[in-house]
């Protein structure tokens, strides 16, 4: 019993630095003053910062980035909900498939998926730009749309439904005024984690992307040059911090909405 | 009062293999409290959902003031539903739940104003329209969802065993208060329940149901006093119940012979034929535990047991077939108490007018 309890703060601290130590230094370089990413440490400075923001095809990027994630989220988190909402509400034949279709993408290696959708797109004398990269990541995002708006869906009491139409709703009067502000909570959690998802995601992009560069693709770009380097790490350090805010954001979201 | 407010036909409903309603007809009054009473899957909830237009017959006709309405969906009917568990709009306030079938008819904002203030000050929540259905107690979103209902002045009011949720006390107030409303607003009151004793005490007619049919459509006292089948007086009320095989049909007694017992006098529900097996049903405080009176039947008997439950003293009574009769002797004061011991010999008596011959 003694031996557990003094074991397990043990494991528990080994796990955190294991997954935040490398987070950490990365946050520490991007303020380290000198070209080199080795110890010991320089001294402080924001340079890389200012020069990140002075940076306009890295600005760019960035910008290309969020146009994509947008776009994808908005595209996924409708479609998402409108399947989740055939999944949970309604028995067909094919269900179980019509699911397992729905979410394998997130299990077919990108790898595979890339090569996979450049094929498609040259087969079908698609040109490469932004909007091809949004379609493969919303390829990727519909699984987790899915997934968080059918878990919100699962709860939902079918009488309320009945309740509405009784009362003279139609169904489109039904959605507008019922389900969907009922399940808006998680639809908003669904749209940041397809954003997470697009903003972060390199694989495919690199495999779909035309001239215009989204902000994984060209930080992979910049690492080859040593003196900008510095500038792509305060970047990564940003992205991070963002991203983590967004899904620390999507979580409140979901349990703020179980509580109740 | 001109005509049926709600008329079924040989309506049946039929889910896959299961015949949920078989062949029923129906005819309920306007400005009727009308109950339909049966236990957990006799086809009531199925029968109500069919009014409701929340299921459509399989077969049958289904009129609502004369309109057949077998195939109208639920949105387009002029009734509403109180459901089990209020399905109330979690998202809107109590307010906005009542207002919500005047919104969708598209009303002004002040008629809608004006007659959810009226609507809830009929269910006494006056003071609560701000709040969510969640702020609420149970017997509070009962009344948002009665509220909700009667707001659009439907001809027709459905409730689904609506106090079920509802502790002991709530039930019986809140009985009273839905008889009080029903009174108040003069809709015609379909309601479904298990209960008997809220059926009983609630309706103007009740309709008893098993696997799917009407076995017998009645007022209160008639289904106590008159059940036509066995099911029918052991739902309601407790019965005892006699064995045995018609022998004689006069003007309105008939006589009754059960083996090892006798000849027995008792009343006809329905035509019975001579010869016809059935069953002599008899409740437990019509029975006496003395000498028989001019005319009285009489059963010999040996005291099985005898439980006093504080208004009434209960003795059960085996019969030289085996059946024990339970007889419920009201309790009038020690000195007035019938004293009997368990294994005392005892003559047991009725008026033939008590006992009822049903079928099985």
């Amino acid at each position: 019993m003694i031996s557990r309890f003094r074991v397990l703060p043990a494991y528990y601290v080994f796990l955190v630095v294991l997954l935040y130590l490398p987070l950490m230094v990365l946050l520490l370089f991007s303020f380290n003053d000198g070209t080199a990413l080795s110890f010991p440490l320089r001294g402080f400075t924001s340079d890389w910062y200012e020069g990140m923001l002075a940076n306009g095809q890295l600005l760019g990027a960035a910008r290309n980035s969020a146009v994509v994630g947008i776009g994808v989220s908005t595209v996924a988190t409708v479609l998402g909900t409108l399947a989740a909402i055939a999944l949970v509400r309604y028995k067909f034949p094919g269900k179980t498939l019509f699911l397992m279709v729905a979410v394998t993408p997130l299990l077919v290696p990108f790898l595979i998926l890339g090569v996979a959708l450049l094929i498609l797109f040259s087969a079908l004398d698609v040109d490469r730009s932004l909007l091809t990269v949004g379609a493969a990541h919303v390829v990727v995002a519909i699984p987790y749309t899915v997934l968080i708006v059918a878990s919100r869906l699962v709860g939902f009491d079918r009488n309320l439904e009945e309740a509405a139409y009784d009362l003279g709703a139609s169904f489109p009067y039904f959605l507008r005024r019922v389900l969907v502000p009922l399940i808006a909570p998680a639809m908003l959690a669904a749209w940041l984690v397809a954003f997470t998802v697009s903003f972060d995601e390199f694989v495919l992009a690199s495999f779909t992307i035309g001239r215009e560069p989204t902000l994984p693709v060209f930080i992979f770009g910049q690492v080859r040059f040593a003196n900008r380097f510095p500038q792509v790490v305060a970047l990564a350090s940003v992205v991070m911090i963002l991203s983590l805010g967004l899904v620390l954001l999507a979580q409140r979201l979901q349990s703020a909405w179980t509580r109740r | 009062m001109s005509g049926p407010s709600v008329e079924l036909v040989g309506v049946s409903k039929r889910y896959g293999e299961v015949l949920a309603v078989d062949d029923i007809d129906l005819a309920i009054d306007e400005g009727e409290f009308f109950s339909i009473l049966g236990p957990s899957g006799c086809g009531k909830t199925s029968t109500l959902r069919m009014i409701a237009g929340f299921e459509f017959p399989t077969s049958g006709s289904l009129r609502i003031n004369g309109m057949e309405t077998a195939k109208v969906p639920a949105n387009r009917r002029n009734v509403n539903m109180v459901f089990q568990n209020y399905a109330l709009f979690p998202h809107l306030s109590v307010k906005e739940n009542v207002a919500f079938g005047l919104r969708v008819k598209g009303m002004e904002a002040s008629v809608i104003d004006q007659r959810v203030a009226e609507a809830l000050a009929m269910v006494q929540l006056d003071a609560m329209h701000q709040r969510k259905p969640g702020q609420l107690s149970g017997g509070q979103q009962q009344r948002v969802a009665l509220a909700r209902a009667l707001v659009n002045r439907p001809s027709v009011l459905l409730l689904d065993e609506p106090l079920g949720a509802l502790d002991q006390k709530l039930r019986k107030e809140m009985q009273f208060e839905l008889k009080r409303l029903q009174r108040e607003v003069g809709i015609t009151f379909i309601y479904v329940t298990h209960d008997q004793e809220e059926a009983l005490t609630m309706s103007d007619r009740i309709a008893v149901m098993n696997h799917g049919r009407v076995l017998q459509v009645d007022d209160s006292a008639n289904l106590y006093d008159r059940p036509v089948t066995k099911f029918v007086a052991s739902f309601i009320g407790t019965s005892n119940f006699l064995p045995g095989r018609v022998v004689g049909v006069t003007d309105d007694l008939a006589e009754f012979e059960v083996a090892d017992v006798g000849v027995i006098r008792a009343r006809p529900v329905a035509p019975l034929s001579e010869g016809a097996m059935a069953l002599l049903m008899i409740r437990p405080e019509r029975l006496r535990l003395a000498a028989p009176a001019h005319n009285d039947n009489s059963v010999e008997g040996v005291v099985e047991e005898s439980v006093f439950v504080g208004n009434d003293v209960l003795h059960m009574v085996k019969l030289k077939d085996g059946t024990v009769f339970t007889i419920r002797d009201q309790n009038l004061g020690p000195e007035a108490r019938t004293a009997v011991k368990i294994g005392d010999s005892v003559l047991v008596s009725w008026s033939p007018a008590a006992a009822m011959i049903v079928s099985d």
